[in-house]
């Protein structure tokens, strides 16, 4: 067999992508450090306990119930396990994920870069962590001026007047700045006239979605050869009905829209206000300042550009920039500093202009907003501008490094993340989702897959400013290499096999979708005769 | 005899009376992939003409099922909640989505027969 | 820059793979008019971990420390012991640093403990299906009447004066935004509010709390059943999730939509976020859920495994026609609520409870004998309110100015109702000790 790697760029896997070990079944169904691991509900013994508290104090006699005679009756149904046994369950299943911690993370859009620890650590300083939010305020100055020192740093990146903090994270933020619009639609007598809202085709679904549950209708905007927005089609959809465009910049396909102040512009002129999805904006910052295009929200996804922990999904947080008109109707609450006292605004407090309402309990994701700002201390203002030059300097190094093997979607440069079609694919019986679940036998998570949706079989590529050149390298080798595996022709079934070598092999997602299993339940009590359905009905 | 005509968004249409029953072609289920539910209109419910009045699923697409005529919900086939998969073995068969009692029977003119749907689909590839 | 692994000399050999002189050229394609040269002035330069430690440590020294002083304030965030393990466990990078889990071949480990969590909140609220977590209570509270309203096709939603005032601004707020009616209840002190005779035919839900804002348990079964007569849903919300030890749960009431803030388990008070929502319903609801939700099958091997499933709801797929636009949740505040919930178990949850209850009972006795004071609850978990005979927002800052937390005055969160304004809200946990009740009876004794 020959084999096909680049070895200039690193060492070799080695073996045949589909041509599973022959290593012999195990009795426990182990291997090595891979261990099979079953529920906690399956781990469980009653008299068991992770945790020891004191017996509750004897309620003194002659008091009555003050429960409204309300008791729960009957079990929960919770497993009992002890400590060591959690600390096993959880550590076993944290080995079975794929983590920026441990390598190239490459999921376009995602923005998966390096969250350092002292996030974590400051963020669990004993007078920040532990804070009650509404504990009074004269208790809590340092909390607010903490987070008036993040609105600061977000402003003056951003080159906009104000910021909404409190949004959950960037579909939260999304939902803020388009009530902002409304908000000043209304102000305007302009809202019930204003009904469309512009997005272009390549746009997350989260644009769509917001837009439509605030009762815009959403048209969308084609793209130009070039992978950007068609500046006469969006022209010709401005009128007196649109309220606003919703554009990503740098866009989907990892590109600045070129036109932007044009199209800011035209946008303005007819009367619609600008919303600048900010996903991307790892690729910017200190280079460019979206104040500067004619942005009038956009919201910022710190677990994204700022490095607060992805988590599995979240938390995250999405606080809003704001240009001068749509300043006026942030929500509630918000930070002002009176003298040398710190306030929160809070609902019905005196303000001037007219807050939209309220997004969120308390003051927003403090715990992200820590670790967000100790980020950003910790590069500085130099250190930002060059994290987004290397940013932008690996995607370009990465579509540079595959232009020849792979199908470049559009022309370059690219912005912070490269984006490729499936034509390289084509005839080999390969597809995206076969190639991307090759990756993962190379040790690799894949990239992006199928989005922007505007590419066909698109893939994503963001291999932000974390990875070492060499580390790089051995990540494009592994690509080139499946390339020209997947080109043989010959190698469509060893792609389908991928993974082999993960946790799981491929999962019957259909199976999971036509017969919903989303709990455990005691395998010998299907669910006609689950206790707890039947109490339900 | 029963009569079948087809719509631009692949649907088909078996005209028996004034009763047709109403379902996605071949070649819809093939672009959708394994569908694994689809959400039919209740008995009873009256539809407009192009209106949108189901959803069939698959596991990475969802797709609004239009109103090829106007009418209203007589039956819809509940065996879909079980066994959505017959929309791919059988789409003109055990896979059928609902039956109309039609309004006005006129709006099938504008309509494919089965021909004319042929050649539409080999336009589309 | 310690973060930036790239050297100057790894730059200049990508800059001449990529056929670029400097990395400016990069950024050909942004306007000359927005392009910045040198770096943004006004903001100072990178640091280390020790200054930037120092920094932080400052604004810290700035704050009073709930752990430091007796401390009982409640309202929707509560100060409960979170055992090490808890936080080990979510700072492990597998967890830490994984993103949603699209590749489920690897990313079983945060699938099966996102699919142990939903079973678990199935089991708190008595409820039959539950998703993969909300951001936080207030903002599932507000996704659960939107739900309520797609499924009754109605647009009025019926909001409890017991309702935690700050999830009811946000439910205003999305009425007036998104388009249906909200129909908010006065303040109910005293825990009698009927919303019975208010429900009819056009009302898609009503929105209740349990324990209310001000602490009373209350038993919702008669009211779900005039819900269920009249085509409505019953949403209850439970802002301390550890009451469920000890109160009958919301779906045996009959709830049809259970939203619960699941901070107290597992996750610290961190001054209002990130939190946890927990958001259950019944089966037939299914498909008309917000947010992720985690289901089971096999791999090509037939194993047992865990993908993302139902996503045809979700924003990513059905764009303008989804559910919601939630897309990044709160994934590591659940597995913080799942690893704590496992810890606890079936006693150990139960008697956490238990000891909530019986620390709250005794701190109500102690401050109904301090003259001049009235408790107002007859019934309650771990939170109450008490008249005091003066406004309570001074008496606060007082008790705050010998160093104790001593609960909340409620017209912080309901300003310009003087029917509030004597009001003070208390909360006691198994974290409450002799040591801090003892100074707050004698505290208050001197500032009233």
């Amino acid at each position: 067999m020959v084999q096909s790697i680049d070895r200039s760029q690193g060492r070799a896997t080695g073996g045949e992508i589909g041509n599973a070990s022959a290593a012999p079944a195990t009795f426990t169904g182990n291997r090595a450090l891979q261990i099979e691991e079953p529920l906690i509900f399956e781990m469980g013994q009653p008299g068991r306990c992770g945790v020891d508290l004191p017996e509750p104090a004897p309620r003194s006699p002659g008091v009555k119930d003050r429960l409204n005679g309300l008791r729960r009756a009957g079990d929960i149904g919770l497993p009992g396990l002890s400590e060591p046994q959690v600390v096993q369950h959880y550590t076993r299943l944290s080995q079975k994920n794929y983590a920026i911690d441990m390598g190239v993370y490459p999921l376009g859009s995602c923005t998966m870069k390096h969250n350092p620890r002292i996030n974590e650590k400051v963020a669990r300083l004993p007078g920040i962590g532990d804070l009650h939010p509404l504990q009074p305020v004269s208790t809590v100055q340092g909390a607010l001026e903490l987070i008036d020192r993040l609105a600061h740093w977000l402003k003056t990146l951003t080159g906009m007047p104000a910021v909404a903090m409190s949004p959950a994270a960037g579909a939260h933020g999304e939902m803020c700045g388009m009530m902002a619009i409304s908000a000043a639609l209304e102000a305007r007598g302009e809202r019930a006239q204003r009904k469309t809202v512009l997005a272009p085709e390549s746009a997350h679904g989260t644009n769509p979605a917001t837009a439509a549950a605030l009762g815009f209708i959403v048209k969308p905007i084609p793209a130009n050869e070039r992978g950007r927005v068609d500046l006469t089609a969006l022209k010709a959809a401005l009128g007196p009905d649109v309220a606003a465009i919703m554009l990503t910049n740098p866009n989907t396909c990892g590109l600045f829209e070129s036109e932007v102040v044009e199209i800011s512009a035209a946008v303005h002129a007819a009367g619609a206000y600008f919303y600048c999805d900010g996903a991307n904006f790892n690729a910017i910052v200190g280079r460019v300042r979206p104040g500067d295009l004619g942005v009038d929200c956009m919201h910022i996804n710190l677990h994204k550009t700022f490095s607060t922990p992805h988590g599995g999904g979240g938390p995250g947080a999405g606080p809003v920039v704001l240009s001068a008109a749509l300043a006026p109707y942030a929500p509630y609450p918000w930070i002002v500093k009176d003298g040398d006292k710190w306030h929160v605004a809070e609902d019905e407090a005196k303000v001037e202009g007219k807050p939209l309402g309220r997004l969120k309990a308390f003051h927003g994701q403090m715990g992200m907003f820590t670790r967000a700002l100790a980020y950003i201390m910790s590069h500085g203002a130099d250190g930002l501008k060059q994290a987004s030059e290397d940013a932008v300097l690996s995607a370009n190094y990465v579509m540079a490094a595959l232009q020849d093997v792979m199908s470049q979607a559009f022309e370059g440069p690219c912005m912070h993340e490269a984006l490729f079609d499936d034509s390289f694919l084509k005839d080999t019986g390969v597809s995206t989702l076969d190639f991307a679940k090759a990756m993962i036998d190379e040790g690799y998570h894949p990239m992006t897959m199928y989005f922007p949706l505007v590419v066909h079989g698109a893939m994503l590529i963001e291999p932000t400013e974390s990875q070492a050149k060499e580390d790089l390298d051995l990540f494009l080798g592994a690509l080139r290499s499946l390339t020209a595996k997947a080109k043989t022709g010959t190698a469509a079934e060893a792609f389908k096999a991928a993974p082999l070598y993960a946790p799981r092999r491929r999962l019957d997602e259909t199976l999971a979708a036509r017969k919903p299993i989303l709990r455990w339940r005691p395998s010998n009590n299907p669910p006609e005769t689950d206790p707890v359905k039947q109490a339900a009905e | 005899m029963a009569d079948v005509r087809y719509s631009e968004e692949h649907e088909w249409i078996r005209v028996e009376g004034d009763t047709g029953t109403i379902g996605i072609t071949q070649y819809a289920q093939e672009q959708l992939g394994d569908v694994v539910f689809v959400d039919v209109p209740a008995s009873g419910r009256k539809v407009a003409k192009g209106e949108s009045v189901a959803v069939v699923e698959s596991v990475k697409a969802a797709s609004d099922i239009y109103a090829p005529v106007s009418g209203e919900v007589i039956e819809s086939n509940a065996a879909l909640a079980d066994s959505p998969g017959d929309v791919n073995t059988e789409p003109m068969g055990k896979g059928w989505f609902f039956k109309i009692k039609m309004s006005d029977k006129g709006e099938l003119t504008g309509l494919m027969d089965e021909a004319a749907y042929e050649a539409f689909v080999k336009s589309l590839s | 820059m310690r973060y930036l692994p790239l050297t100057d000399a790894d730059r200049r050999e990508m800059l001449s793979v990529i056929g670029a002189r400097s990395v400016d050229e990069l950024f050909k394609d942004v306007p000359e008019s927005a392009r910045l040269g040198a770096k943004i002035a006004g903001l100072p330069d990178h640091q280390g971990e020790l200054e930037v430690e120092r920094a932080f440590q400052a604004y810290a020294a700035k704050n009073l420390s709930p752990s430091s002083v007796p401390f009982f304030i409640g309202a929707g965030a509560y100060r409960h012991h979170v055992p090490s393990t808890v936080d080990y466990m979510i700072q492990r990078g597998e967890f830490l640093t994984s993103y949603t889990p699209y590749q489920p071949e690897i990313t079983q480990g945060t699938l099966q403990y996102l699919f142990e969590f939903q079973t678990q909140i199935t089991m708190l609220t008595g409820m039959e299906v539950a998703n993969a977590s909300m951001y936080d209570g207030s903002t599932g509270t507000s996704e659960a009447v939107l739900m309520a309203n797609r499924v009754t096709r109605r647009h009025k939603a019926l909001v409890s004066g017991g309702l935690h005032p700050q999830y009811r601004r946000i439910i205003e707020t999305a009425a007036k935004w998104e388009g249906f009616s909200a129909v908010i209840g006065k303040p109910d002190v005293e825990g009698l509010e009927d919303l019975i005779a208010a429900v009819d035919k056009e009302t898609s839900c009503v929105v209740v709390q349990n324990p209310s804002f001000f602490g009373h348990v209350r038993d919702f079964a008669k009211l779900a059943a005039a819900c269920h007569a009249a085509g409505a849903l019953l949403i209850v919300v439970v802002t301390e999730v550890v009451s469920l030890g000890l109160i009958t749960p919301p779906g045996e009431m009959g709830a049809d939509i259970v939203v619960c803030e699941g901070q107290s388990i597992g996750n610290g008070l961190g001054f209002g976020g990130p939190y946890v929502g927990l958001f259950a319903t019944r089966d037939k609801y299914m498909r008309q859920m917000p947010g992720r939700l985690v289901g089971e099958t096999v791999d090509a091997d037939g194993k047992r495994g865990f993908v993302l499933t139902l996503s045809t709801r979700e924003q990513h797929i059905r764009r303008e026609k989804a559910t919601s636009n939630i897309c990044t949740n709160a994934g590591l505040c659940a597995l913080a609520f799942t690893v704590h919930l496992t810890l606890l178990g079936e006693a150990g949850f139960k008697r956490l409870a238990e000891i909530n209850h019986a620390k709250a009972s005794e701190l109500a006795d102690r401050i109904g004998a301090v003259p001049g004071v009235k408790v107002l609850n007859d019934s309650f978990f771990n939170e109450f309110t008490v008249r005091l005979p003066k406004p309570a927002a001074p008496v606060v800052e007082a008790l705050a100015a010998k160093r104790i937390l001593g609960g909340l005055p409620v017209s912080r969160l309901i300003p310009n109702d003087p029917s509030v304004e004597n009001l003070l809200l208390l909360a006691a946990t198994e974290t409450a000790t002799e040591e801090g009740m003892g100074p707050l009876v004698a505290a208050l004794k001197e500032v009233l």
